[in-house]
């Protein structure tokens, strides 16, 4: 689903000494199957605008349309549990949502409450188990009793149980082992591949945005700093650096090199190999003169 | 987002009647509550009612605070109106209405009546609209420090009242957080039959007993790797002081107090 916001200012609480302006004038667009990241330091308006992509908040101001939902000051959609069946929220910690006797009733929760039939959802139960890396031996047990990267997972099956064509994350890697964020990230890339879904990403780590985005989306108090490929909003250093936001390590190590030795290799999202091969070719081409 | 969230009521300033000891609140407002019931005509209504709009005003909270903060009581008000306002049967008709006789008595006594809960209410709210819950917590610890002598545990409980407002803001957010996911997952919790409502509560309330129990172990295991021992040699970081204008305000009150005895006698 295309996904738009026009001009949407979101309050906090207005008309009290508590209003807040978390969002403001903000405007972009995400198309059908991109992979979008939107980075932003904390405060910066993140969470809210994710609340905005299933009707959990109404802007204060302008509009937000997801696919034929349009949801503004005026009009909401009918039937927001449709909007909610169709995207799929990971929430920061997704593991405190769950509260079911075992690991399978908590993953048919959500399916449920949309009228799924029961058989269809013991085939995608069947489905998902593997695919967030559980074996079925936990479907019995009680999410409580897991580990939490394990519970992490649970949490996780029960939003893509669902089938959305929208998948909203919001830091889903927070507090995993570095082993564990890697399998995660690589799940959500490969459902993002397979199902063409449409991914939201917010993330701290810029690595992340460079390694899995088709479109990052920079946020710095509540408005828009910049938006456009992951290369395009990588080599403007500078500007990133002006928000306190550090650059992906390998966009870091070709400035360095090119401080040191002259030498500029542009960045095009090679591996690491890649650029090593760069810059031995750089090396020969120097001895050889 | 953390801080925009509303603690009690308490609308945070600067002013005059923000700036006192809370201590010194709580004293004048536990006479003035006696006080009240002293007034027996116009003029020490009045004076009462100046000193209660004095305190008001300069508290510079803004007035739609305060009406929001009696809206619970206006009922209360208006129905001892006009319980009066029918019921007493004292002075002269003044209005004959189909069976009823209103008497003046009735009306006089109607608007004592309703304007001594209005006082009292405006004068409590606005304690608790100009002070925070913490410092509250303080001066009931400081003012009840006479009874440990009969071994009543003064601090455990002013504990226990400080750490259950200290989470009160954590758990609202919490609670909203788990309601989102869950809203998210297609729990309705604003629409449809009442017994699907009330079921809907579970996917909420299971998760926010969770971790208020985690919540209560890590904060209980966090106070006792610091040393934590009660209140014995404990000091604290906001001394409760009474200063100058603490004692202006005593002088003050004690000069409202002495004219409203004078006037009560005159009359």
């Amino acid at each position: 689903m295309d996904i738009t916001f026009k001009n949407v200012t979101y309050i906090y609480q207005p008309n009290t000494p508590f209003s807040h302006k978390a969002i403001e004038d903000l405007s972009f667009q995400v198309e059908s199957g991109t992979f979008m990241a939107i980075i932003g330091h904390t405060g910066s308006g993140k969470s809210t605008l994710i609340q905005h992509l299933n009707g959990l908040s109404v802007p204060t101001d302008g509009e937000v349309v997801i696919g034929e939902y349009r949801l503004s000051k005026h009009d909401k959609p009918r039937d927001m549990k449709e909007l909610r069946s169709r995207v799929g929220v990971v929430f920061q910690y997704p593991e405190h949502q769950l509260f079911e006797e075992t690991v399978a009733k908590d993953i048919a929760f959500g399916p449920q409450n949309f009228g799924v039939n029961e058989a269809e959802i013991g085939q995608r139960i069947k489905e998902i188990i593997p695919a967030v890396g559980l074996n079925e031996t936990v479907l019995e047990r009680s999410p409580f009793d897991l580990s939490g990267g394990q519970m992490r997972r649970v949490a996780i099956a029960g939003v893509l149980a669902v089938k959305p064509d929208v998948l909203v994350l919001d830091e889903p890697t927070a507090g995993l082992d570095p082993r564990g964020q890697k399998e995660i990230m690589d799940m959500f890339y490969k459902l993002h591949k397979e199902q063409g879904l449409t991914t939201i990403l917010v993330t701290h780590s810029m690595e992340d945005a460079l390694k899995y985005a088709d479109q990052v989306l920079i946020l710095n108090k509540g408005t828009k700093f910049m938006e456009g490929t992951p290369l395009e909003v990588f080599n403007e250093k500078d500007a990133l650096q002006s928000v306190q936001l550090d650059v992906p390590e390998i966009v870091q190590f070709l400035n360095r090199f090119e401080e040191k030795f002259g030498q500029t290799i542009p960045f095009q999202k090679q591996s690491i190999k890649e650029i090593a091969q760069s810059i031995q070719q750089i090396i020969e081409g120097a001895e050889s003169r | 987002m953390n801080n925009s969230l509303i603690i009690g009521q308490y609308v945070p300033g600067n002013s005059l009647v923000h700036r006192l000891d809370p201590r010194t609140k709580i004293t004048i407002i536990f006479f003035f509550v006696f006080i009240v019931f002293f007034a027996n005509n116009i003029a020490s209504y009045s004076l009462l009612t100046v000193f209660a709009l004095t305190c008001m005003f300069t508290s510079k909270v803004p007035i739609r605070f305060i009406i929001k903060g009696l809206t619970p009581v206006w009922f209360l008000i208006i129905f001892t109106f006009i319980l009066h306002l029918f019921v007493t049967r004292e002075g002269t008709v003044i209005l004959e209405f189909w069976i009823f006789e209103f008497y003046s008595g009735g009306l006089i006594q109607g608007i004592a009546i309703a304007l001594r809960f209005f006082l009292l209410i405006l004068v409590t709210s606005l304690l608790t609209l100009t002070t925070t819950p913490i410092e509250i917590t303080d001066a009931i610890e400081d003012m009840l420090h006479p009874l440990k002598r009969f071994k009543f545990p003064v601090h455990e409980l002013a504990l226990m009242m400080s750490i259950s407002l200290r989470f009160i803001p954590t758990l609202m957010q919490e609670t909203d957080k788990i309601s989102r996911a869950q809203a998210s997952r297609g729990v309705d919790f604003k629409t449809g039959p009442i017994k699907e409502r009330i079921k809907a509560v579970v996917p909420l309330l299971v998760p926010l007993f969770v971790s208020a129990f985690k919540r209560a172990e890590e904060l209980a295991m966090a106070m006792e790797a610091r040393g934590y021992q009660g209140g014995e040699g404990r000091s604290k970081l906001r001394e409760l002081k009474i200063e100058k204008r603490d004692i202006f305000i005593f002088i003050l009150f004690a000069i409202v107090v002495a004219a409203l005895l004078l006037i009560r006698s005159y009359s």
